[in-house]
């Protein structure tokens, strides 16, 4: 278990030092201050704004919510981005570059080194998008005295959507190269993220087909579902007129939602992990 | 006690091709052994399979008993790879830590500043791995391998970066482990490299083993060559048992006789017959 850690470690390292993480800070530091900068214009307009007579909309709300809702999707695909960065040649890249020979000849196991890498990615990601997603929410809470439903969940949707994408990027690197690997993960989020715009217009249309579909991409890409849960669960006791406008889209959601895509979003993260830990064991160095 | 390393009807196929058709090979003890053959032999694939990195298609391969790739063999050994890289933003002493803690090793900063010291990289230890030339980085991958005093060490071309100064760094390493019964599978293309430092040498050629021996064994004699008053004669064919009485025919009859020079083939010679001229 301590060869785990030295190479959980190891990870943390590697992801701190490289250009990337830096290159993800700078631009997370201009997208928060962008994002203040929407807040503060958008949250002083809001008084001149006047729904026509008989409209109930909690304009704030819905306000709120669209611009937290940003922020989450913001937080998602920049946390994905560093994931995939960190990610995608842990195995084939690692290898082709010879940095990961010294390591399989240590008497660590490849399920351990594997299962680090996995940790180290994981734990810095997380920290990421928690980190990202409570300074939106702060940013808006304190510009238009707005705070989502649900605090914290939200947050910890998005990092564990960031999870489901890390173990799919790990079992990609064993098989892909870094380069197809890395392109292959961000189609396969772009897939996800079209499969939500879906669902929306599905709702919208009351297209029981779309949103058939869109329901199996969401079982099918977990991370996906787990931000449209998010996004529900920050408006969740929105009701009437203001609810419905924001499940249109394009930041409401939450169509599969609930304890069933929790659970198997953590399970699909196991699957992917247990497949990965298959063909890295089988897989020539 | 079991061989370092023993290698019992190896196989490996990748696709239609077969990198090792049956290789048999042992390291005993304490012995250096040169691995030689052209690119594509199968050297490196036999090393792979040793150090747990390759999967063998059929047959065989255990170190100090333990079967190649399990966490028991892997603590035996020490692997340097033909290429090879360590993080760019790591120092020399921390690589080696990292290593030290992968190994288990308990040698702490003694153990690095010994093996930093070995391969002439004392005054390197605080320096990054990126601000280091190929020769540095390949000296600090045999330092590496040598974290933990493992039993078996496997080098692949460690000298391939290295400028003579280095390559006579790394021979006299080799030597001082063979001294103190550290196994060495050496895979390299330096024949006069291997010549002088092995025990034993094995050359192969399409996956198989095609000549093993010592470098005594192998040697053909290749006539006697004889320095005397009238210029240096050389006779084709004569062997070191003919020698004395090529002196003294030469003193019978009159000629003084400066020097007596057995002839054997090189090592390389050997290789070039074993290999037929093939290159890869």
């Amino acid at each position: 278990m301590t060869s785990v850690w030295v190479i959980v470690g190891y990870g943390f390292r590697e992801a701190v030092r490289r250009k990337m993480f830096a290159v993800v800070l700078v631009l997370t530091a201009l997208f928060l201050v962008l994002f203040w900068l929407a807040n503060h214009f958008v949250f002083r307009s809001l008084d001149t704004i006047t729904p026509p007579s008989g409209v109930n909309v909690d304009t704030r709300t819905f306000a709120g919510a669209f611009l937290l809702g940003l922020a989450m999707f913001a937080t998602l695909f920049l946390g994905v981005v560093l994931a995939v960065f960190l990610t995608m040649g842990a195995v084939s890249g690692d290898a082709e570059r010879g940095l990961l020979q010294p390591l399989v000849a240590r008497p660590i196991g490849r399920s351990s080194l594997l299962v680090a890498r996995f940790l180290g990615a994981g734990g810095v990601c997380t920290v990421y998008v928690l980190a990202v997603y409570s300074a939106g929410m702060i940013i808006t809470g304190l510009t238009g005295h707005w705070w989502p439903d649900r605090l914290l969940w939200p947050g910890v949707e998005l990092a564990v959507g960031v999870l489901v994408v890390i173990a799919l990027s790990l079992l990609g690197s064993v098989v892909l190269s870094a380069t197809a690997n890395g392109i292959a993960v961000f189609m396969l989020f772009g897939a996800g993220l079209v499969a939500g715009l879906l669902a929306s217009i599905g709702h919208a249309l009351n297209s029981h087909t779309i949103e058939h579909a869109s329901t199996i991409a969401s079982w099918a890409l977990p991370f996906e579902a787990l931000y449209q849960d998010g996004l529900r669960m920050i408006t969740e006791h929105a009701s009437g007129l203001t609810g419905f406008l924001l499940q249109l889209g394009p930041f409401g959601g939450g169509y599969v939602h609930g304890w069933g895509i929790r659970v198997w979003a953590v399970a699909y993260i196991l699957v992917v992990g247990a497949l990965a830990l298959a063909a890295f064991r089988r897989r020539d160095l | 006690m079991p061989d370092a390393l023993t290698v019992r009807n190896l196989q490996k196929r990748y696709g239609s091709v077969d990198a090792l058709k049956g290789v048999d090979l042992e390291v005993g003890e304490g012995e250096l052994v040169g691995l030689l053959g052209p690119n594509g032999a199968g050297k490196s694939t036999l090393v792979k399979i040793a150090v747990g990195l390759v999967h063998p298609s059929r047959g065989e391969a255990r170190i100090a008993g333990a079967p190649a790739g399990s966490r028991a063999a892997r603590r035996e050994l020490g692997y340097l790879a033909e290429m090879f890289r360590f993080p760019g933003w790591y120092t020399a002493d921390e690589v080696l830590e990292l290593h030290q803690r992968l190994a288990g090793s308990h040698g702490g900063e003694a153990e690095r500043k010994r093996l930093l010291e070995l391969v002439g990289l004392s005054d390197a230890a605080g320096r990054r791995v990126d601000g280091m030339s190929k020769g540095m980085q390949q000296r600090l991958g045999v330092a590496q391998s040598l974290v933990g005093e493992p039993r078996l060490l496997m080098l692949d071309e460690p000298t391939s970066a290295l400028d003579p100064v280095g390559r006579r760094t790394v021979r006299l390493l080799l030597e001082e482990l063979r001294g103190r019964g550290v196994s060495v599978l050496l895979n390299s293309h330096l024949l006069s490299e291997v010549e002088l430092v092995c025990d034993r040498v094995v050359i192969l050629l399409g996956g198989e083993v095609v000549t093993a021996g010592t470098p005594h064994e192998l040697s053909r004699p290749r006539g006697v060559e004889l320095e005397t008053d009238e210029g240096t004669r050389r006779i084709d064919g004569a062997t070191r048992e003919d020698a004395p009485r090529l002196v003294a025919e030469a003193v019978a009859a009159g000629r003084k006789v400066y020097g007596v020079h057995v002839l054997t083939s090189t090592l390389e010679e050997v290789y070039l017959e074993a290999v037929g001229g093939e290159t890869s």
